[in-house]
């Protein structure tokens, strides 16, 4: 068993909770992942800050923007990391962001940073399966799992292809479009998390557009997690480095929404 | 080139869409499936006759192609004056500023909009820097009825006033995009994000020959007529090759248009011009001289980026130039050798800009003004029987408010 695997293994759906690492501050960002695991969350995804991030919706581009001009560097990110593992040895760890600041010092330099960070996961946006030797390879190499995401556009033959080499879960993007935008229709989130799970042998978290318990809560009934970011990313453009307080909130409030739903799909 | 490489320079990329190291489809998942849907129906079409005869007639009759290649007889006199005695090359121009719209961006646009009512696509998207393939792009929708949304960062909304009132004449949406430093990457970033969001209906028009594969190859392909004419018309005029190719590169359409019927033509030796904007060793634009390569808008190439692999922003007096990458054939025709590669400022581009309006009555857009600026450069070191053909890729109405204004002059 991995910290990832024991996530999804708790009798309950996992709450994964997203923040962009360095927003506002980098000083800022531990108190803010502290609060996410005292709220409840079971996953625990810190944004690497990027100039383009060309799949994100205003929130988190907004976020990337504010990380950056606070100064956040990529030793920020990995510090900040290190010190959640110290904090937190048993709640897992990924690292989301795009394919250029990850592999600008080599492959082999970040998987091998990743590892001493204590990082357990690594979800790139703009590397799909069929670039999967830029990265990939390295992160496995270091026992980091690749998350690839499957969106409504990736048929069932296209499926394997993007399974194949990817651990952790699987991160389900429930609408094709940017984070934060609009939500899926819960029949058809519930559809397409049975057509996976006829596939995946890997946890399924569905994410993309998810912002209040009732959502959560009713994903949580049909997938194994559940991914909230831009919601977030909200409080902490709203808050800035008084966000701790009410990202413990609303994430308690999430987590009591998803761990009570009952999960239909073992 | 020797017997130990027999491989052509022209078969580039391979089945997955990389030159070399470079290229890819460094993309979202969301747009997989649709990128590998594309290829499938770029390789249908480029073997049915009947897609390349419409493609050829549209450029025939639409556009005005062939565009004429031209021997500029003042440019190369007023050149040979201060070159050595012997020296002083012969210059030729393809003219592709005489294209319907002003440039070469509508062969492209043309191609692309073909395939996209091929695949059943009902709208069309773009970014534009300059706003050329901004109006390009307008103009294919506007004479195939599809309705048409095209990004643009609003620094360059203020900057090319002009080109913006073009696109809504001819029917567009533009959308200024805030982000960033509003130039021509914010735009690319906004087009993607429109993409994902509506992949089932929207056709992305990209404007250069980057992206994700492939689309750096089907629009060199598009862009090869070119390459293709010139060499043609030459070997007519002359009955013989050109010693030298010029082309400015920003994304590298018009340059990797020129040159590609020719890289395995030993003798012809090509030469890529990047913007160097205030100079190299300030704000600048060129990619192979400044940059390295890493990851961006769907391909891997070289890129302005710092030590962390946050992308730079550009900067050149040309709109159409002042983007952080560059097409990924061209990362790989540098590192291969096949093709070389130089920088012109900003102060030396608009120098070019009005020795070719004096010379030969020819008003350039700033893009193949660094053209010019190189071609200065190069035509007194090369002998007088010898041939240089630069590509003429823009004409320059678009341009005089920001050259006046460089000029000191108030319109």
């Amino acid at each position: 068993m991995t910290r990832l695997s024991n996530a999804f293994a708790k009798g309950h759906a996992a709450l994964v909770c997203f923040v962009t690492g360095g927003d506002p501050t980098p000083e800022a960002t531990p108190a803010i992942l502290d609060a996410l695991v005292a709220g409840g969350a079971d996953v625990i995804e810190l944004g690497m800050p990027f100039t383009d991030p060309m799949a994100d919706g205003p929130a988190i581009q907004n976020a990337n923007l504010r990380a950056l001009a606070a100064g956040t560097k990529t030793a920020h990110i990995l510090a900040i990391a290190k010190g959640f593992r110290a904090r937190h040895p048993d709640v897992p760890l990924v690292l989301m962001g795009y394919a250029n600041p990850m592999i600008t010092r080599g492959a082999e330099w970040f998987a091998d940073a990743c590892a001493d960070a204590g990082i357990d996961g690594v979800i790139c946006v703009d590397i799909p399966s069929e670039e999967d030797p830029e990265l990939g390879p390295a992160l496995r190499a270091h026992g980091i799992s690749p998350i690839r995401l499957a969106t409504p556009t990736t048929d069932a033959a296209r499926l394997p292809a993007v399974l194949d080499g990817s651990g952790g879960f699987l991160y389900y993007v429930s609408v094709a479009g940017i984070t934060g935008k609009q939500s899926a229709a819960l029949a058809s989130i519930q559809e397409a998390v049975a057509r996976i799970k006829q596939t995946a042998t890997i946890p399924v978290a569905v994410g993309f557009g998810v912002r209040t318990p009732e959502q959560a809560g009713g994903i949580a009934a049909v997938a194994d997690g559940v991914v909230v970011g831009s919601a977030l990313v909200d409080l902490v453009a709203q808050h800035g480095a008084d966000a701790a307080g009410p990202v413990r909130d609303l994430v308690a409030s999430l987590s009591a929404a998803v761990h009570a739903a009952r999960k239909d799909i073992a | 080139m020797t017997a130990q490489n027999p491989n052509s320079f022209r078969n580039q990329p391979d089945d997955r869409g990389h030159f070399g190291q470079f290229g890819g489809r460094y993309v979202a998942e969301t747009l997989m499936p649709l990128i590998l849907d594309l290829e499938t129906e770029y390789r249908k079409a480029k073997a049915d006759a009947a897609f390349q005869a419409e493609f050829d007639d549209l450029l025939e009759h639409y556009v005005g192609r062939p565009s004429p290649l031209y021997f500029a007889p003042r440019l190369t006199e007023e050149l040979a004056k201060n070159a050595p005695a012997g020296k002083g090359a012969q210059v030729w121009f393809k003219r592709d500023e005489l294209n319907h719209t002003g440039a070469h961006k509508i062969n492209n646009c043309i191609g692309q909009i073909l395939l996209a009512m091929r695949m059943g696509k009902t709208r069309i998207i773009a970014e534009t820097g300059a706003g050329q393939h901004g109006v390009a792009t307008a103009t294919v929708c506007a004479r195939f009825g599809l309705p048409c949304v095209v990004y643009m960062g609003a620094t360059d909304v203020a900057r090319q006033a002009p080109n913006v009132f073009r696109m809504k004449l001819l029917g567009a949406e533009v959308v200024p995009v805030t982000a960033g430093a509003g130039t021509l990457k914010d735009a690319m970033n906004e087009a993607l994000r429109d993409w994902v969001a509506n992949v089932h209906d929207t056709f992305y028009i990209i404007g250069t020959a980057a992206g994700p594969h492939p689309y750096p190859e089907l629009v060199r392909d598009f862009q090869s007529v070119i390459g293709k004419e010139a060499r043609a018309q030459m070997l007519a005029r002359t009955g013989r090759l050109p010693d030298v190719l010029v082309a400015a590169i920003g994304g590298g359409s018009n340059a990797i248009g020129l040159f590609h019927p020719f890289l395995d033509d030993p003798d012809v030796k090509m030469l890529g011009v990047e913007a160097a904007g205030h100079g190299l060793d300030k704000e600048h634009a060129a990619s192979l001289a400044g940059g390295r390569p890493g990851v961006l808008h769907g391909n891997k190439t070289y890129l302005l980026q710092d030590e962390d692999g946050q992308i730079t922003e550009g900067h050149s007096i040309s709109a159409g130039l002042d983007y952080p990458g560059i097409g990924p054939e061209h990362a790989w025709l540098r590192d291969v050798g096949r093709v070389d590669y130089t920088s012109v400022t900003d102060t030396e581009a608009l120098e070019g800009f009005q020795l070719l309006c004096r010379t030969e009555g020819i008003i350039p857009a700033l893009e193949p003004a660094h053209a010019i600026a190189a071609v200065t450069k190069l035509a007194p070191t090369m002998d007088k029987d010898q041939i240089i053909l630069a590509n003429l890729c823009g004409r320059g109405d678009k341009d005089i408010f920001s050259v006046a204004e460089h000029l000191g002059v108030k319109l």
